[in-house]
Parts: C-alpha cells; structure tokens; sequence
C-alpha cells in the first residue's frame, strides 16, 4: 500500500492552493494513505486549512524558527528526517516546490519525477518534455521512494470539510545558516491570482508599453479576471515576472483564457493547453495563438479590446 | 573568488519543433539542429561576466553527453570560457548522476561557484542544480535573475512565483539561472578560431567512480492532445455573442 506525504507550500500563514491539487493527485494512487507535513515557524492556521482538505489522513507539523522562511536547505534535511515511513513524498511544482523537492531525492539517492500530470500507477507516471511538445510514461525502480512534483495545472482541487488529526513532529537535525533571506519584492495586487483564477486575460508584446497595459486590467477587472502576459511583455518591462504565463513562468488552466496581441510562441502555448476556452485577439491572421483558440479575433487590439470592455456587463 | 564552474547541456535547439516518433519511443532527433540549453548559455555569460570584473580568474565548462557535445563546448570556448572538461556517455544520464558527477570535479579542481540553467529544455527536470547544492552541502540560489557577487557571498534575486526574492547565500554555492539574467553574447569568428586551441579535457563517464542513481525509465512517448481550431468571429459582436454562447459572458 502507499503511504504518501504531501509537502505544504504557503507564504507563513496561509496555505498554497497548490496543496489541494498535490493532495489530489496522491489520491489518484489507488488506496493510498494521504499525510501532509508543515514546515513553518508558526504552523497553527496553516495546518488547521490542511486538515480540512479531503483525503488527508493525518497533518504533522515541524515548527522552528528556521523555517520562517523557505529555504530549500533547511527545509529538505527535515522533511528527509521524517519520510522513512512514506512511499512517496510529493511537493507542487510551483517555484517552491522546484526548489526543494529535488534537495529531498538528492539526500534520499533518488531521481526525482518532475510535473507529474498523471498517475498511472504508484510508481508510473506522466510528464511533459520538451515544453509539453511530447508526453513520457515514466516508471520509477519498484524497491525505493518515489519523489514527485505535480504538475498542478493538471489536478481539481480536493474538497474541504475535513477535520485530519493534527500532530508535531520533533526532527533532531542540525540546519545550516549558509543562505539567508533578505527580502521578498512582490507585486500583490488585489487582482484574482493567476494560477487559481477561472478567467485569465492576457497581452503580448502588441501592447507596446507598460501604459497600453492598463487596457488588459480593465478588461480583466470588467470579468472578474486575474492578468498574465507573454514573456515577450515581460522581458519588454510592460509587467512583473510573476505574471508570465509559459514554459518558464506559471502553467495555468482556467475556464477562460484571452489572449491578446500575442502571437503564440510554443513555449507560451504549453502554458495554456489545459485552459477551457481560449479566446485570441490578434491583429495578425497568421499568428500561431489562432491554431489552438477556440475563438478568433483578427482585429486590432487598441480598437477591440476597449470595444469588447464596453459590451461586456 | 578563483573558480566558476558552467554546465553546458547539449539539447535539440530551442527553435526546432520537436515531435514525438510515430512508434512511440522518442522523440525524433534524428538530423535536428542541436544548440547549447538556451539557460546553461545564461549561465556560461553570467560567469564570463563575473570573470571580467575581475570577480573570478577562470570560467571552466563542462558537459556530461555525447562526443558530439564538444561542439557545444566549442562554442562555450569561443564564447571565452578557458578550458572545457566532456564526460562522455553515449546514453542520457540521470540528473543525480549529472550532479555526482559535477561534485566529483568540484571536489578535484576546487571550485567556488557553479552556474548553471535552471531547466533543460529537453527533459525539463530543473533538478540538476538542486541535487549538486544538496550533495554538496552548499546554499543554492535557484531561477535567478540578478547576482551580485560581494567578496565570499553573493546577493542574488530570484523569480518565484509571487515576484522577486532576493535571498544571500555564501561561497562556494550553486546558482541556476533563469531568462532574465542577461542576454548572452553572439560569438565572433576569430573566437572561433582561437577556442579551437584551448584545453577540452575528454572523460569516460565510467572514469568517474560515482554510485550509480536508480534511474527513472522512460518507457512510452505520445504527442499531445491537440486543441482543435476554434471558430473566427468578424468582430467584437460576434466575439461577446461566441463568449454568451458558451456561458462566459
């Protein structure tokens, strides 16, 4: 039987959407026994939401103040301390996960398998290479622990209304001092987040400036929709990184996706292939977003998007 | 600072449209141009860099793959790297097997500072980096895209996913680099021609005495589902009436 533990992203004292989506994806173990374990510095309202998602069996907590704060090489000694028990450990495949999971195999002497899509069995798996452009069934070797980060694009949430044991845990490891955070620049806006959002509107470099930019917010605002951008947009200075939405920025599935002046790099379409409804809005017929929307506007932006802002109620 | 040390991964370049083979079993590489990741040429600038500002005296290259992967390396050299290491192995080899493998060379030729891409854009792993800081014992500051070297530490910005962290790590590390970092240099011909007489050292992989990692088998490969092409719609009316219709307006 597997026994899973699910590694808990939050920001110090709310818990990541990510992990309702990593609890799913264990759960399509068959049979599988699901625990979550908190690394934090104040770990009560983190684990409380953590409890109350399905599926959980147990939640343990690690509180230290060295875990104030992520930082791959003091969380993964942990978590390596106390998984001996588990099958499988598998964290989200955001920024936070990439950073620590493979610390975690590494220690264990294990390779990991990254953006996991899709469980076939305990140790089969899928994931996407080269930018979604092939898929892989993966097997990991039968007789050691499975590492994973989940592709969380690919997973519903788990239900709450649970109510999971929650528990501490004492790990007796020494944690180095060798990196230290600083500060933490962030762009909060109170915009719907971009990886949890049902409707996402998006521009490209066709906007041409930080300014035009404020065309996609009030389309965004007028739906109730979070914004990302191109890397095109992002690499031009028109917004912040963390709103890229592509290979190498968020991989991202809502309802609704549009895309505006942005033609349709590969690597910006493997970041939207799970959306539900892709809408292109692009002044170029050939642009390759057309190949994949399932509804097209060939139209200038500056005269559509005001336009289709005004329409909308 | 004396050392830096930058992978150099061999893949199918990055403006090839790959595509699965018809029986499954890969992807097909066959005649495929082939390039430096796009991310480890990040890193291979951001050393040469660090290296002019005086802030280190050598910048070594290194590749695990096959013999041909010395064009790549070539190409490291003619960007200004001084000597190139390739551990040949005619397989892929694993991400914890890489790192080993880089820890190996560490451990023999001292080095204060790894560089290298924060994914490769054929597996997409983004595990290399990790692994080594984890064996090494050593901070890692991952997907950055700003270091500031500052005697035996370094202040590096990293993009995550709620913006930019900057965290400050101290020497020897492991950095892997993402996009924004900088805009890699183009290679001139007379680098070219003098990259041809620097030092790339050829290694068997089984030269090296590293444990051998279990590996994760590939054993099946399908393309992806494709979206179907939608409908085009003449104008906004059309486009709102499209959004009614399916209940998203």
């Amino acid at each position: 039987m597997s026994k899973v533990l699910v590694v808990a992203e939050h920001d110090g004292s709310v818990l990541n959407p990510s992990v309702a989506k990593v609890v799913a994806c264990a759960a399509s173990i068959d049979s599988a026994e699901i625990e979550v374990v908190v690394l934090a510095s104040n770990v009560g309202a983190i684990a409380q939401e953590a409890a109350q998602l399905e599926h959980v069996s147990r939640v343990l907590t690690i509180e230290r103040p060295e875990n104030d704060y992520a930082i791959a090489a003091v969380l993964a000694p942990q978590i390596v301390a106390m998984c001996s028990d588990y099958t499988h450990v598998f964290g989200p495949s955001s920024t936070y996960g990439k950073d620590v999971m493979p610390q975690v195999a590494a220690l264990l002497g294990v390779n990991q398998v990254s953006d996991i899509m899709a469980v076939i069995d305990s140790h089969t798996f899928k994931r996407p290479v080269y930018a979604g452009s092939g898929l892989a069934t993966v097997e990991t070797p039968a007789d050691s622990i499975v590492i994973g980060t989940v592709r969380i694009a690919s997973y519903s949430s788990v239900a709450e209304g649970n109510s999971a044991s929650i528990e501490s845990v004492d790990v007796a490891v020494e944690l180095p001092t060798h990196t230290r955070f600083i500060e933490l620049k962030s762009g909060a806006s109170d915009r719907p987040d971009l990886q949890t959002s049902a409707k996402v509107v998006a521009g490209g470099r066709a906007l041409g400036s930080e300014d035009n930019f404020e065309l996609i917010y009030k389309l965004a605002d007028k739906l109730g929709a979070a914004v990302g951008a191109s890397r095109a947009a992002v690499d031009a200075g028109y917004v912040p990184n963390e709103v890229q939405v592509g290979q190498t920025g968020k991989i991202i599935a809502p309802d609704l996706y549009i895309a505006i002046g942005i033609s349709g790099a590969i690597q910006h379409l493997t970041g939207i292939k799970d959306a539900g409804t892709i809408v292109a809005i692009n002044k170029d017929e050939e642009a390759p977003i057309f190949e994949v929307a399932d509804i097209g506007l060939v139209a200038d932006l500056f005269n559509a998007v005001p336009e289709l802002t005004e329409a909308l109620d | 600072m004396e050392k830096i040390l930058v992978g150099l991964k061999r893949v199918v370049d990055y403006n090839v449209r790959v595509r699965v083979k018809n029986d499954g079993s890969g992807i097909e590489t066959d005649g495929v141009k082939m390039s430096i990741n796009p991310f480890d040429e990040i890193a291979l600038e951001e050393a040469l860099r660090i290296k002019e500002r005086g802030e280190a005296s050598e910048v070594i290259v290194i590749s695990v793959g096959p013999s041909e992967a010395q064009q790549q390396l070539r190409t490291g050299l003619a960007m200004g790297a001084d000597r190139a290491i390739l551990v040949e192995s005619a397989t892929p080899v694993d991400p914890l097997s890489v790192a080993r493998i880089f820890k190996t060379i560490i451990d023999r030729d001292g080095i204060d500072l790894v560089l290298l891409g924060k994914q490769a854009i054929d597996n997409d792993n983004s595990q290399t980096a990790q692994m080594l800081a984890a064996i090494w014992g050593r901070p890692q500051a991952t997907f950055a895209s700003q270091i500031d070297m500052q005697g035996d530490k370094a202040r590096v910005t990293r993009e995550v996913d709620v913006g930019l962290e900057v965290i400050e790590i101290d020497l020897p590390a492991v950095i892997s680099v993402d996009l924004r970092l900088n805009e890699p240099r183009y290679v001139k011909l007379p680098d070219i021609m003098k990259a041809k007489k620097k030092p790339l050292d050829q290694v068997a992989l089984d030269e090296f005495d590293i444990e051998s990692a279990p590996a994760i088998k590939e054993l099946t490969f399908e393309p992806p589902a494709e979206r179907e092409r939608g409908v085009m719609v003449n104008d906004v009316a059309g486009l709102v009436a499209a959004l009614k219709d399916k209940g998203l307006a």
